[in-house]
């Protein structure tokens, strides 16, 4: 298989880990996080910069450190993600949405700023650590974390506070706890995918993890239904296949026509799915 | 010591007052009716004692305890839980998944215990596994005490609005609570569902030892099953006695029927 | 302390700016109880309306106040005819849809005016020439105060009164406020939802393209993107001084406005975006009803 092709694949696990960590805070908890690029970032930086340290220190262990350094990534992320979930609990619906953006456009604009992480320049020269091996092996790890935290007394929480929240506290589910968790687990994973991203890509700037990036997630999140383990999947899988695919038409054009299509086909689907369902409550 | 003691209790939304200086006290292992008119404050005081609504002035206690400043998940595992009077029920999940949640946070678990679970969760497929056998097993039992078995699996939006009461029921069962508020449930039954219901609560009373507090408006239920009622109207405490008590007070008779009627009954 | 008062005229100039569209994302929220995301985006489109009309009818060449004028109205009925779009189309298929698929419908809206815009545009920005001469200065007491900041405000401040006057004392205006209280009572007291909403939706977006005319005067830059961060901040604006009420959008953009001007202008300016945002978490997790509410208990 031509390395093209295997990094591609490598960038469509990473969206995998993406929308499966994302679906978790979006689609199981029912919250509304549009800041996920943040996360990713945070991990990004964190596992490019632990890899940096050792290529001088230890370069004959990097297959040791990689990883250590996606782990950092994903405790740092998480760390945020902790952070950013304390508030949450006074906010909801739209106002929760507006305020993740703006936490995620903070954490870029704190990299930004921030010159031991390269600032505007970005780090350059990334090992390129990352392997369509790691991938499968953290992909699939976390999937399958993710399954059994949904599987498990966790993820009933979750979901009993995404489909009523009083009735859950009532039943004696702490909001403060098991959302807070939710953003930590998410983050985290986010993290991790980051890390991946940063050794694929081999460069970081903080313009790559922005608005539309954390929009592309949840624009694939939600195609593969909120709540749904294996459409967040597939339609990560699908789409970043399909986006390779559009590229030539945005290479000619300088535009991003990819973006507009995507709006579109985004907002068919929420009216589709609106009166689809209302004509199945019209026939009961 | 009383199940629950309300003192003073004031509470006020903007200047309107829901509640004026209530004080009640609720026996344990009784069936206590609350009744009154439409807006006189029943829901309200459910609110206080679940911890969603703070009171303007006054305290409450359960057991001996005041659980005022509690949040409300804090009170199933301290004893307290309620079912609500548009049901609530966790729509998109399963009647056993609804039971479930109540059981998952049954179990109190301190920082070690915490950690020891999330290893097992993620890495132990043979405790993971072992322990939510058991909890299905407790789920199952509580489904055959309430005769919800053969609905397990029924996602809950989909059950007939009897069946629903009948799980929010369970679900708060479910929690371990001692004392059960239970606010009109049986709002909408039946005369058949009713007397079920009526049974079932005695049930609960007298083998489960559980304290329930009712409210409600079908008068012919609440007098035959209840130990004690107290009456409300315009958020205070007009009555309070046996049924045959309150039937014979023509001040209850008129906050129900308006003073015209009540000369002639 | 003269530099005090340069920065109250200039936050105050600021806040006025603001507040064309803070009142756009409270009227919204007033009928629909939604963050309508795509609003900064149609400000955006009003600029660029602006920018494209005075190019098309030559009107940089004769600057005056009835170009202005002209390039104000078109912007003005574009963005109406835009917003009424926007609900028509996106959101009223989604009235009871969960409020999450409403507010993603928003954001693909948002998305897809911006990467339009790019598309009609072009990658590279435009610049609003200028419609009125901006060259003369109002000196008083060595206070400055540009000719463009003054009809700026004062254009702002006539829209607000008109729809003030409009809201409260016309019948229409009387109506959206009944169905801001309270969708069914209003139905069922004759009122059409449906015909509210929409004018809610075209008063809004027409005061955007006000807004984007307007401030595009003293901001001349025009691009796809650049209605982001004034949607963002005008939105802080709005919860800031309570959301839903028209007073207190206005408020809460004056607010902002002094504050981010006192920022720049005895601190720094790197964090001057950053400003409305901490007011807005502030806002949100001790005062969620705005400032100049109590802190009230909501009703179960």
């Amino acid at each position: 298989m031509s390395s093209y092709l295997l990094s591609l694949l490598s960038y469509a696990g990473i969206n995998i880990i993406l929308v499966a960590s994302l679906n978790l805070i979006n689609g199981y908890t029912g919250m509304f996080s549009l800041g996920h690029a943040g996360f990713m970032a945070v991990g990004a930086y964190t596992s490019a910069w632990i890899t940096n340290w050792a290529m001088f220190n230890h370069p004959t262990w990097m297959l040791f450190w990689f990883p250590v350094s996606l782990l950092s990534g994903a405790i740092t992320a998480g760390g945020v993600g902790f952070l950013v979930g304390l508030p949450s609990l006074r906010l909801k619906g739209d106002y929760l949405a507006v305020v993740t953006l703006g936490i995620g456009e903070i954490i870029r604009v704190c990299i930004l700023n921030f010159e031991p992480l390269g600032g505007a320049r970005g780090m350059s020269d990334i090992p390129h650590l990352s392997s369509i091996i790691w991938v499968v092996i953290f992909g699939a790890t976390i999937l399958y974390l993710l399954w059994r935290l949904i599987h498990s007394p966790y993820g009933r929480s979750w979901m009993s506070l995404r489909e009523d929240e009083i009735a859950s506290q009532a039943m004696g589910v702490s909001s403060l706890r098991y959302k807070t968790t939710a953003f930590v687990w998410g983050a985290a994973f986010a993290g991790i995918a980051g890390g991946l991203f940063a050794h694929e890509l081999r460069y970081l700037n903080p313009g790559i993890f922005d608005f539309n990036r954390s929009f592309e997630i949840t624009l694939m999140l939600v195609l593969g239904g909120l709540g749904n383990f294996w459409g967040a999947v597939i339609s990560a899988s699908a789409l970043t296949l399909l986006k390779e695919a559009l590229k030539p038409l945005q290479e000619i054009t300088r535009i991003d026509f990819r973006m507009i299509i995507y709006a579109l086909v985004l907002i068919s689907v929420m009216i589709i799915k609106a009166k689809w369902k209302w004509k199945r409550h019209e026939r009961t | 010591m009383n199940a629950l003691d309300i003192k003073n209790i004031s509470l006020s939304f903007s200047g309107l007052k829901a509640i004026t200086n209530l004080t009640l006290s609720i026996p344990q292992e009784k069936i206590y009716g609350l009744i009154g008119p439409n807006g006189a404050g029943k829901t309200s005081l459910f609110n206080i004692l679940s911890g969603l609504y703070s009171p303007t002035q006054g305290d409450v206690m359960m057991l001996g305890k005041s659980i005022l400043n509690k949040h409300p998940h804090e009170l199933p595992r301290l004893g307290l839980a309620r079912t609500f009077q548009n049901v609530r029920l966790f729509k998109k999940l399963t009647v056993e998944q609804n039971i479930l949640v109540a059981l998952d946070q049954k179990k109190e678990v301190d920082l070690k215990q915490k950690l020891k679970n999330y290893f097992y969760l993620l890495f132990s497929t043979r405790h993971f596994l072992s322990d939510e056998e058991e909890l299905l097993g407790q789920a199952n039992l509580i489904l055959k005490e309430f005769d919800l078995q053969e609905h397990a699996q029924t996602l809950a939006q989909d059950l007939p609005y009897g069946l629903q009461k009948k799980c929010e029921l369970a679900r708060a069962y479910a929690t371990g609570a001692q004392i059960l508020l239970l606010d009109e449930p049986a709002a909408g039954l039946n005369p058949q569902e009713t007397a079920v219901l009526s049974v079932l609560l005695r049930k609960l009373r007298d083998h489960s030892k559980l304290t329930l507090v009712l409210i409600e408006h079908d008068m012919k239920f609440v007098m035959g099953l209840c130990d004690q009622i107290s009456v409300l109207d315009y958020g205070v405490k007009i009555a309070e006695g046996t049924p045959s008590q309150i039937q014979k007070n023509p001040i209850v008779q008129e906050a129900y029927l308006g003073k015209a009627r009540s000369k002639d009954v | 302390m003269n530099e005090f008062f340069q920065h109250l005229i200039n936050g105050l100039s600021l806040g006025g700016m603001y507040a064309l569209l803070a009142v756009g994302y409270s009227l919204v929220f007033g009928v629909l109880r939604m963050v309508h995301f795509a609003h900064g985006d149609v400000y955006m489109v009003g600029a660029l309306t602006g920018v494209m009309v005075t190019r098309a009818l030559k009107l940089s060449d004769n600057p005056s106040l009835g170009s202005l004028m002209i390039v104000l109205t078109s912007a003005m009925a574009v963005c109406a005819v835009l917003g009424f779009l926007i609900e028509r189309l996106a959101y009223r298929p989604l009235r009871n849809a969960p409020r999450i698929h409403l507010l993603i419908t928003s954001i693909g809206v948002s998305m897809l005016i911006q990467f339009s815009a790019q598309l009609i545009a072009g990658p590279d920005p435009l610049f609003f020439p200028n419609l009125y001469s901006g060259e003369t200065e109002f000196s008083f007491l060595s206070l400055k105060m540009t000719a463009m900041q003054a009809v700026v405000l004062g254009a702002a401040l006539v829209l607000m009164l008109v729809l003030q006057f409009f809201v409260s004392h016309t019948r229409t205006g009387r109506s959206l406020q009944a169905v801001s209280f309270n969708h069914e009572l209003a139905s069922l007291m004759g009122i059409s939802t449906n015909k509210a909403v929409s004018l809610t939706f075209m008063l809004s977006s027409a005061l955007a393209g006000a807004a984007g005319v307007l401030i595009g005067q003293i901001y001349p830059k025009v691009e796809p993107f650049m209605g982001v961060m004034p949607g963002l901040k005008c939105f802080s604006a709005a919860v800031l001084g309570g959301m839903g009420s028209i007073t207190g959008a206005v408020t809460g953009a004056l607010l902002l406005g002094l504050s981010e001007t006192f920022l720049v202008g005895y601190g720094s300016s790197t964090y001057r975006d950053a400003l409305a945002f901490i007011l807005l978490l502030g806002v949100l997790l001790f005062r969620p009803n705005g400032i100049l509410s109590k802190a009230t208990q909501e009703k179960v």
